[in-house]
């Protein structure tokens, strides 16, 4: 559903590469290819060279117009691919890097990675001990690589996610999304509750929808009416086993992360629109 | 050819040679990351892209890993890549050098053989590229700097035919960072030979494909049976365009040469630039009435059976000299050689020598002392003969 909208912001003048992640299997076994676009699968931690490489191909021969796409799971962007994604960054390949982050390694059966948030179960961190450490932020690292665009998108706002993937298409230069996806095994909800959940991530201010431009200027798309996290937290059998003291303790987490984007954006922008201020008082 | 009149000799390190051999192959897009001792390779062809000289696009990635991942990137696009690597890259590649020859990714790369850490060494040893022998690339080990030169042409050549990508394979210093002169051909010359890269399967927005998808046990072992066969086919293709070499450029290549084998009782089997010690060494024995010769292997994979049989059925006895080790068996040239020759009625008495590891000099004396040790060696001996080795 993501890269349905992802490609409706794109056109169709689009290549593509996956490395080993779920879409590895859900584009198809050979000879089948359920995608419109060509696409190239690459071993797991060479997305965005993979792309660069196609990239340069492209350039010499001519055909600067090609938007080139690497589409990636968490664990080969946040842990795995994060050497050759800093790499393309650094250079600013003009590539678009897509991370659906469902929060753990689940092609290979629900490990944890650095995306799996605090307090989440996984098969490699089980209820007795659950993920200890808080998410990586990983726009935060494309943001010092002082890229033109990093953008979050999720699918329960989908004008949003396509509005930002054309947005995207004209900017020249490295492109980042980061993509919540959630993922009905590995986060223990049932099938139909995927939207509704990812809308519940957004909020919660759990995953806020915002974009960086050139690494710096920050600006929230969206000002959720605040919720508690707790509210997000009880959608998913992975945080079940949390306590009231786990969850205050996210809570406080989220909240302080809000009020620094919120800080970023009003630093950004000079001023915060009426329905901030909201946000950073209620819970 | 008449064209050819307008050659030019110019004085060329090893790795310049690769790299003004890549120049005029017109590579489209390198990828690479620096290692002593290829870097200088790279970064001639660095500067020839920052004046363009050469029309390519030039990724300055932050591993060798991505050097590969990027090269194959280019080459399933549609583009001419290269990259040069060692050791210790070779190594960290060794993912992305599968990757390559199962995406049938028609890539050319440099490997200036050095020895693989621990203990640091930055000197030759051909263990590094030998121990990247079943990836499914192709492999050619150079003696000299020209043949280092002619090998990146004559690589592309055969690689995009068959689609399968190949490793040109030099010393460390003794090739690599020593000069010598090297006829450097006319574009149009090379040209003419090289036609520009295509491939029919690059990614291609009219005809939307996927390369690389999952493969189950249905289908796997076919991709696997061709991979072999453009091996197979790979093998004809070189014996037939390095005699066309000749006509385009004055020398032929072969997957093996001979050096005063016709008559030889006994024969040295050698690659890379000890062959030319070798020959130097040879050529006085020969002055003493000795019937020794020399087989040196060019081609390593696909590696040359039927050659090897011919070349040595009948002979007294043989020494292979590997400037290598596979550990807990013997030299590398060495088993595969007697691979060839099992049950091959007149096939001779095959001697492993292991010399030269980590660079130490192999010089004109040591090649005579192993020749003199093989004349009066009896079979069986153990898998392993060291020379030179200080215990
Ligand atoms: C070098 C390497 N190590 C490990 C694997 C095994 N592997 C394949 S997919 C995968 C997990 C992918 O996780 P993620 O990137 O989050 O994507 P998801 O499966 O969650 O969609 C792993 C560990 C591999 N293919 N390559
Ligand atoms: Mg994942």
């Amino acid at each position: 559903m993501a890269m349905r909208l992802a490609l409706k912001g794109l056109g169709n003048r689009v290549m593509a590469t996956i490395p080993a992640c779920c879409w590895t299997i859900i584009d198809g076994a050979w000879p089948n290819h359920a995608l419109k676009i060509p696409l190239m699968h690459t071993a797991f931690e060479t997305a965005a060279i993979a792309a660069s490489g196609i990239r340069a191909a492209l350039d010499v021969k001519g055909e600067e117009d090609v938007t080139v796409m690497a589409w990636a799971g968490d664990g080969g962007t946040f842990d795995i691919g994060l050497q050759a994604l800093s790499g393309a960054a650094e250079r600013n390949e003009n590539i678009i890097y897509v991370t659906y982050d469902n929060e753990a390694y689940m092609n290979t059966g629900i490990q944890r990675s650095s995306a799996t948030p605090y307090g989440a179960w996984t098969t490699t961190t089980p209820v007795k001990h659950p993920e200890s450490r808080p998410k990586k932020n990983i726009m935060e690292i494309m943001a010092a690589h002082r890229i033109p665009y990093a953008a979050t998108a999720t699918i329960a706002f989908p004008d949003d996610f396509v509005r930002k993937f054309r947005k995207a298409k004209d900017i020249v230069g490295m492109r980042f999304f980061h993509i919540l996806s959630p993922c009905p095994p590995g986060w223990k909800i049932p099938s139909d509750m995927s939207v509704k959940v990812a809308r519940m991530a957004v909020e919660t201010k759990v995953f806020p929808l915002y974009e960086i431009e050139d690494g710096e200027r920050v600006t929230i798309n969206y000002w959720p009416e605040g919720r508690p996290v707790r509210d997000y937290l009880m959608m998913q059998g992975r945080f079940k086993h949390l306590t009231d003291e786990q969850i205050e303790h996210i809570q406080q987490f989220v909240d302080h992360q809000w009020k620094r984007l919120v800080h970023l954006h009003e630093l950004t922008h000079g001023s915060l629109p009426e329905e901030a201020q909201a946000t950073l008082t209620s819970r | 050819m008449k064209l050819l009149e307008n050659s030019t000799y110019t004085v060329l390190k090893g790795n310049h040679a690769v790299s003004v051999g890549a120049k005029l192959a017109r590579v489209e897009v390198i990828s690479a990351y620096p290692i002593t001792p290829q870097t200088t390779i790279v970064e001639l062809l660095s500067e020839m892209v920052a004046s363009g000289e050469l029309r390519a696009r030039f990724i300055t990635v932050e591993s060798e890993h991505s050097a590969m991942a990027g090269c194959i990137g280019a080459s399933l696009a549609g583009a001419r890549a290269f990259t040069a690597t060692s050791a210790q890259g070779l190594a960290l590649m060794h993912e992305m050098l599968h990757w390559a020859a199962g995406a049938r990714a028609p890539i050319v790369m440099a490997n200036v053989n050095r020895a693989m850490a621990p203990p640091w060494s930055i000197w030759t040893e051909q263990t590094d590229s030998l121990s990247q022998r079943d990836t499914g690339w192709m492999q050619i080990y150079n003696e000299s700097n020209q043949e280092a030169l002619d090998s990146v042409i004559l690589a592309y050549k055969v690689a995009e035919q068959v689609r399968v990508p190949a490793m040109i394979v030099l010393d460390a210093f003794i090739l690599s960072h020593t000069s010598e002169p090297v006829e450097v051909y006319p574009q149009e010359v090379v040209d003419a030979y090289l036609p520009p890269y295509e491939n029919p399967n690059a990614l291609n927005l009219e005809h939307p494909h996927a390369i690389g998808s999952l493969a189950d046990p249905n289908v796997y072992m076919e991709f696997r049976y061709k991979l072999q066969k453009a091996h197979e086919e790979a093998l004809r293709v070189f014996k037939e365009e390095g005699q066309r070499f000749k006509e385009y450029f004055g020398r032929a290549y072969d997957t093996l040469e001979a050096f005063y084998l016709d008559d030889a009782d006994y024969v040295l089997v050698t690659a890379g630039s000890m062959t030319s010690t070798a020959k130097y060494t040879v050529a006085q024995l020969r002055e003493k009435g000795e019937k020794v010769g020399i087989l040196k292997i060019r081609l390593f994979r696909p590696f040359p059976f039927e050659d090897v049989r011919n070349a040595l059925r009948g002979r007294k006895k043989v020494a292979v000299i590997d400037r290598n080790i596979s550990f807990g068996h013997s030299g590398i040239f060495y088993s595969e050689i007697k691979s060839a020759l099992y049950r091959d009625s007149g096939a001779p008495p095959v001697f492993g020598y292991i010399a030269g590891l980590g660079g130490r000099d192999v010089r004109p004396n040591d090649i005579v002392e192993i020749y003199e040790d093989l004349k009066q060696r009896e079979e069986p001996a153990e898998p392993i003969l060291w020379k030179g080795v200080r215990v």
